[in-house]
């Protein structure tokens, strides 16, 4: 069973990164998983040259859902939201690694579609969005 | 395993049974802790039971005890050559199936009965005048008959064929509700409820401007009768409850309950999804008003399942659905309604279910009801026992008794997430549900946003929880 959750996972979910609040965030969107009752809230600061300066998430949920949060929070750290409008549902899965069953993908993705919901008004997004990754 | 697992000579009474389970611990005698004084006070409702040492530790007093090795009025092991899902591969093994309480495998008979419908006797039901259409018509009545007899029904007219537990209690609501219930009356449910035997009263609530109230659990799961009493005195017009709780297992005391709801002047309905399939039910004995089980839950098909309530209240009750089948006479402005059941039966049935579910109680009587039950209170014992001794600080729900409890065991690994449990557990070939198991309210009462669950059925063994605990001592090593 090892094989699933691969190392880097499981440090993800033990010491998530970017895990906690930021004091006057612009953008604080939550999001849910009501089948499995993973709740995520994600929180941006962005500067006036368009640049994700600072984000951090707060939440609980299984391995999957917390490590795509941690992840996904590395990967825009820094970024210009025209890059982050490049990042898709497959991404994430990549960055994860692993097999995702059909029933765990909206662990998966949980991060990203919040993503999305927060930089709805911002971003023209790239990436495919309603189709589940291949 | 501490206990060793022997086979001892088989009963000729029975030839399947022989096989042994260990013994664990039912500190409590049947029925002795219901009311216990313990019942109402605490409120910390995870009753976790880590490491050696506790009162339900069997090796604190008779370690290897032979006199500690019951046995298994079923052979499991037999039983498993009826179910084919069992020759399928699952890493050299077959599947360890522990999710029953959600749908039962299904016997080679019932998949013949199903067979059988569909290739030798096609035809709808009520209508054809040839032979084909008299078999299937037979066969679908014949079902229905066998299903009465199977849970004590006194008349095969108040048995309604419906698609599972959750048409039943649909059905009820929609017409016995919206034509019985008004402005202020009350509802009591309960904090164990499935979601099926809680939304469809919140709609006649809503609908009627009426109330809903809920008896509270204690500590093990298990309703609290003097709030019970308390919410009797409100004289509510309905009370709906569910045998056994998928959530937690708790056994409710039902006899008890419909005769107290009754003497308050309210109608009973009782949920038997997780009865029905695991002990014996007679729902005259137990003198409720309506009874609904899943017979897909009941080694049936899906798309099988019925409702019983007492014929006069079937005759009073409007009908559900309009369309064939539930009619007399049909005219431009107006129509006569067939006779009980019919009435509710409104359009073709699934007919191959039916029959098939006519299979399944065969199957399960053949087996015999008194075993059943004991087979599962055995193991559920055995695994309440391994569980808490095999993988420390793992968090039980529910009656520390398997005599008040139903085979269904849910629980959680401090610092898993239940998802990645049922995940890494289905890597081994092992079955568990993860999530709330269509009860919300109970597991925000938990104060858990999910647990996983391990269900019993008929065909399970003590190597299905073997394999549990060794799967889950393996969660546990990966994320240490
Ligand atoms: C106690 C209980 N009631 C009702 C139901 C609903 O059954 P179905 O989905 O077959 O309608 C279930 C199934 O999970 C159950 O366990």
């Amino acid at each position: 069973m090892d094989d699933l959750y691969r190392a880097e996972i499981l440090e993800h979910y033990r010491h998530p990164h970017n895990f906690g609040s930021l004091d006057h965030p612009d953008v604080v969107q939550e999001g849910s998983n009501p089948l499995c009752g993973d709740r995520l809230t994600l929180m941006l600061d962005i500067d006036e040259q368009g640049r994700v300066d600072e984000v951090a998430f707060t939440g609980r949920g299984c391995a999957i859902s917390q490590a795509s949060a941690s992840m996904l929070t590395d990967l825009i750290r820094g970024k210009q939201l025209s890059e982050v409008a490049k990042i898709g549902r497959k991404d994430i899965v990549d960055e994860l690694g692993i097999e995702i069953s059909p029933a765990r993908l909206k662990c998966a993705l949980l991060s990203v579609d919040t993503l999305r919901r927060a930089l709805e008004d911002r971003v023209t997004w790239q990436a495919e969005t309603e189709e589940e990754p291949a | 395993m501490a206990i060793g697992e022997r086979r001892t000579g088989a009963d000729p009474a029975n030839p399947r049974s022989g096989t042994t389970i260990p013994a664990a611990l039912d500190i409590l005698e049947p029925g002795t802790a219901v009311d216990g004084p313990d019942a109402v006070a605490d409120c910390d409702v995870a009753v976790p039971r880590t490491g050696a040492g506790t009162a339900l530790d069997p090796a604190s007093d008779a370690p290897d005890a032979p006199a500690a090795v019951e046995l298994d009025p079923l052979d499991p092991v037999a039983i498993r050559r009826d179910f084919p899902v069992f020759e399928r591969d699952f890493g050299g093994r077959p599947v360890a199936y522990l999710d029953t309480a959600a749908t039962s495998l299904k016997p080679r008979s019932v998949i013949e009965a199903v067979d059988g419908y569909n290739t030798r006797y096609t035809a709808n039901v009520h209508r054809g005048i040839y032979r084909m259409g008299e078999e299937a018509t037979a066969a679908y009545e014949a079902a229905r008959e066998k299903v009465g007899r199977f849970i004590g029904a006194p008349d095969r007219h108040e048995i309604v064929f419906v698609r599972n537990a959750t048409e039943a209690i649909n059905l009820v609501a929609a017409t016995w509700g919206r034509k019985n219930i008004g402005a202020g009356d009350t509802i009591v449910l309960t904090e164990l409820e499935h979601h099926s035997n809680l939304v469809p009263w919140q709609f006649v609530a809503q609908e009627k401007d009426a109330d809903l109230e809920f008896v509270p659990i204690d500590a093990q799961g298990r309703l609290v009768q003097d709030a019970f009493d308390a919410l009797l005195r409100t004289k509510p017009k309905l009370v709906a409850f569910t045998h056994v709780s998928n959530g937690v297992g708790t056994i409710n005391p039902v006899r008890d309950m419909v005769d107290r709801a009754h003497a308050a002047g309210a109608l009973v309905l009782v949920d038997g999804a997780q009865a029905v399939p695991h002990m014996p039910v007679n729902v005259a004995g137990l003198d409720c008003d309506f009874y609904a089980f899943s017979g897909h839950k009941a080694l049936g098909p899906t798309g099988s399942g019925a409702l019983w309530a007492r014929r006069e209240l079937l005759e009073a009750m409007p009908p559900y659905m309009g369309g064939g089948e539930m009619i007399r006479e049909v005219h431009l402005r107006s129509t006569v309604y067939n006779d009980v059941p019919w009435k509710f039966e409104a359009g073709t049935p699934d007919i191959a279910a039916a029959i098939g579910l006519g299979a399944a109680v065969d199957y399960l009587t053949a087996l015999g009801m008194d075993r059943v039950r004991e087979h599962e209170r055995l193991l559920t014992a055995y695994a309440l026992d391994t569980l808490a001794r095999g993988v420390p600080g793992l968090t039980l729900y529910g009656p520390r008794s398997a005599y008040q409890r139903g085979g269904v065991v849910s629980f959680n690994l401090p610092g898993v997430h239940p998802h990645d449990v049922a995940t890494l557990l289905d890597r081994e070939g092992i079955a568990v549900r993860a999530g709330h198991h269509c009860t919300q309210p109970l597991h925000e009462r938990l104060g858990e946003a999910a647990t996983a669950r391990a269900s019993f059925g008929v065909y399970s063994t003590t190597d299905d929880i073997d394999r549990l605990v060794a799967g889950l001592r393996k969660v546990q090593q990966l994320f240490a």
